[in-house]
């Protein structure tokens, strides 16, 4: 039985669904995050199948940049939640209301 | 076949993590399990012949971003209770609406095998072979002659990455120094 591109752009699938739905059930900040990063390579496993798929280097190409986007939004991400844990004391996002009207 | 047992093995290791960073009450077994999700995932870029960028995988994901993830755990406090109640009383009800929405979208794309445009890709191709000299000669420069390179169309994104990656850091070092000067006022609103 041969692994086609298919299945693992399946497993892709069923992967950035995991990451939306942690997205959206969990409230802690950091548990979020990692949903992002979940769907970040979902995406990032697509990009290599089909590049092998269709004997193109460049889907590893992408898959490159964002790992350094990923990287970068992380580091920033996590800053944000240090900065906000400091002055509130809180990792829920439903406790950071401070701007509704 | 080798191939069809690693995809069972290692998928279900993805999977299995996938699940539980999401299910995971401690946040500890939440970054265990994505670190587990990105390992499975770099054996699957092994198996794609992306060898460099399953070494990037494992050094800067499972590496330096889950350092990173667990400090910042440490650092908020693993044993704080998680409030799981959900203030917007529809996003419950929405997310549970968008899974089988999508489950049902891909068991139709599966049943009408509109899968054929990536499984059959137009018959064998040229294998790629994802070594460091192939992505680096991709990403900057292109040997033309004995000592001529032209400049790849990935150059100038490389570059525009090294800018993003400074400012990251400048970001995120000012956000973790930063301290509000009163912080009696915060309170308050509180």
């Amino acid at each position: 039985m041969i692994v086609t591109p298919g299945w693992y752009m399946t497993l892709a699938a069923v992967l950035f669904l995991i990451g939306t739905v942690g997205m959206l059930l969990r409230n802690n900040a950091l548990i979020m995050f990692m949903s992002v990063e979940l769907m970040l390579n979902a995406v990032n496993l697509t990009f290599v199948a089909a590049g092998r798929a269709h004997g193109d280097i460049n889907g590893q190409m992408a898959v490159l940049f964002v790992l350094v986007v990923a990287a970068a939004e992380v580091a920033v991400g996590l800053a944000i939640i240090v900065s906000i844990f400091r002055s509130r004391q809180t990792a829920s996002v439903d406790d950071l209301a401070g701007m509704s009207g | 076949m080798v191939e069809l047992a690693i995809f069972i093995v290692v998928g279900a290791v993805t999977l299995g993590g996938a699940i539980t960073v999401v299910w995971a009450k401690n946040a500890v077994y939440a970054a265990m399990g994505l670190m587990a999700t990105l390992f499975a995932l770099a054996v699957f870029y092994v198996v794609h012949l992306a060898h460099f960028v399953a070494a990037v995988q494992v050094i800067v994901y499972a590496g330096a971003v889950m350092t990173l993830f667990l400090f910042v755990i440490m650092f908020v406090g693993v044993d704080r209770a998680e409030v799981l109640d959900e203030r917007l009383p529809i996003q419950r009800p929405l997310a549970l609406v968008l899974v089988l929405g999508v489950i049902m979208m891909g068991g139709f794309l599966i049943v009408t095998d509109q899968f054929s445009w990536i499984i059959d890709s137009g018959g064998p191709r040229s294998v790629v072979n994802g070594t460091v000299e192939e992505i680096g000669s991709n990403l900057i420069a292109t040997q033309v002659g004995e000592n001529a390179f032209e400049p790849t169309r990935w150059l100038l994104p490389f570059e525009a990455t090294s800018a993003l990656l400074i400012v990251a850091s400048i970001g995120a070092v000012s956000l973790a120094f930063y301290r509000p000067r009163r912080r009696s006022e915060e309170e308050v609103v509180e």
